[in-house]
């Protein structure tokens, strides 16, 4: 791992070259699973992560089946060599923990009382780590329901902010992440409702509403992008059929 | 007509009264709950979703394939979450408890309609009116229920279309899948048209362009027959 840096920020720009309030280049591929319900791959800075969304179907065991709506369910993992030094493949502490906030940050925005019965499978693959993978991974998945169909309140937006250097900062980069001061996650739909907050390290009062303000307008550029990526998935098609009528 | 495309959450309109299926109402806004195409109505707004999967409502008639038998029931894969139930007394002629497997075995397909659908989703079918039977012919292939409507068209100028120039017989169930009938190649031209739809199914003006598909492939289809004849008489 890296050494910590001296500063993190030098005449207001970032490691990366980033000022306070940037978000590191988001890019999403709708659709690359062909067997999935709905699926998204989407870059976030040096992030690779795969969303992949099955169901409503038949949810097994049967006695965990809710008569009045579709269970939600959610497995994030990392891949092996997603990290420089390689994990440990298989369920962790932490991969477990972050599956189960994920889950709840959409379990009251899918419309589940349509489907009773059933299951909502949600799985997040992060194939290359770099600070931010279940932010990267809210995004992904929130566009892999709305690719399978699924009924929801609204797309759901996540970025992070933190405290570097005694400063707030928007979408922490690894070595903000590793050795800075804090790092909150936040999750929310497009009418700023949180679905999602977590926080790691400490801020003042004062400091987390800012920073809250901060992730607000992050979560607002990440919604336009998601926003862009569904719609022109049909239209571009839509044009390139057209051209190729004539 | 070119429909907007909307995301979960977009506002589609501002009169509650007017929130229709795949919207809710939010505070005094209607807005989009499904990824799809706005359908503004006089009364209603709608949003057609542009994926999912089927769920089975009274009085469809679907394509379903049996996967099990029990004591006094066929189990039926109808494309869904949920399977579907088929009771002996709904099969169209009295058979003996003893007797099912001798009229439909696990792996054949059935044209049945819905009967009913209760509060836990369980889908009771029936093959109890005309039309529907047990189909021995033909070929099934599968288009999301959401696009199905897009292969009978409006007023079924589609279905028609299809079933006129390709000259095959044509079922189009409600849950996704479609029944042909007819020759080889004219299932095989028929299956070509099916994916054509699948794939502009969100696109206007389709019948049209399906006509010109077909013609192109008449066309390709012919030429390549005059080929293979000149090659024979070489």
């Amino acid at each position: 791992m890296s050494e910590k840096p001296e500063h993190f920020i030098i005449d207001g720009k970032r490691l990366d070259g980033r000022s306070r309030d940037e978000l590191r280049p988001i890019k999403i591929e709708l659709s690359p699973l062909d067997r999935a319900d709905g699926s998204c791959y989407l870059e976030w800075g040096r992030n690779k992560v795969m969303a992949a969304v099955y169901g409503p179907r038949e949810l097994h065991p049967r006695h965990r089946q809710n008569m009045t709506g579709a269970v939600v369910q959610c497995r994030y993992n990392m891949a092996s060599f997603s990290v420089d030094e390689r994990i440990r493949p298989g369920p962790s502490r932490r991969s477990v923990e972050i599956s189960k906030v994920i889950r709840q940050a959409f379990e009251h925005v899918v419309f589940t009382k349509f489907f009773p019965k059933t299951a909502i499978d949600i799985y997040i693959e992060v194939l290359r780590a770099d600070a931010g993978t279940r932010t990267a991974g809210i995004n992904a998945a929130s566009l892999a329901l709305a690719d399978a169909g699924i009924p929801m309140r609204g797309l759901v937006s996540a970025c992070a902010v933190g405290k570097v250097d005694g400063e707030i900062v928007l979408d922490l980069m690894k070595e903000e992440d590793n050795f800075g001061e804090a790092d909150v996650p936040i999750a929310m739909t497009a009418d700023n409702r949180i679905t999602l907050l977590q926080m790691d390290g400490r801020m003042t009062t004062e400091e987390f509403y800012t920073a809250l303000e901060l992730a607000k307008t992050g979560c607002t550029t990440v919604y336009e992008l998601q926003r862009q990526a569904l719609i022109e998935k049909y239209g571009d098609e839509y044009r390139a059929e057209g051209g190729s009528d004539e | 007509m070119e429909r907007k495309i909307v995301v979960p959450g977009d506002v589609v309109s501002d009169n509650v009264k007017m929130s229709g299926s795949g919207t809710y109402i939010r505070g005094d806004e209607v807005c989009a709950s499904v990824y799809g195409l706005v359908n503004a109505g006089v009364r209603y707004v709608s949003v057609i979703p542009l994926s999912g999967k089927y769920i089975p409502q009274a009085n469809d008639r679907v394509i379903g394939i049996i996967i099990e038998t029990t004591h006094s029931n066929w189990i039926v894969d109808i494309n869904s979450p949920y399977d579907g139930l088929l009771h002996v007394s709904q099969y169209p002629r009295r058979i003996e408890l003893e007797d099912m497997k001798k009229y439909l075995k696990v792996g054949d397909c059935v044209l049945v309609l819905v009967k009913e659908v209760d509060a836990a989703m369980k889908v009771e079918l029936t093959m109890r009116d005309k039309e529907l039977r047990r189909l021995t012919d033909g070929r099934i292939t599968t288009i999301g229920p959401t696009k199905m409507p897009r292969v009978i068209g409006r007023s079924g100028s589609m279905i028609r279309l299809l079933k006129s120039m390709i000259g095959c017989g044509m079922f189009v169930g409600q849950n996704g899948r479609v029944w042909i009938s007819g020759s080889g190649n004219r299932i095989d031209l028929a299956i070509q048209a099916i994916r054509y739809i699948e794939a502009n199914a969100h696109t206007p003006g389709l019948t049209d362009r399906v006509q010109a598909f077909l013609k192109a492939k008449e066309k390709t289809m012919q030429s390549r027959m005059h080929e293979s004849r000149d090659n024979e008489e070489w």
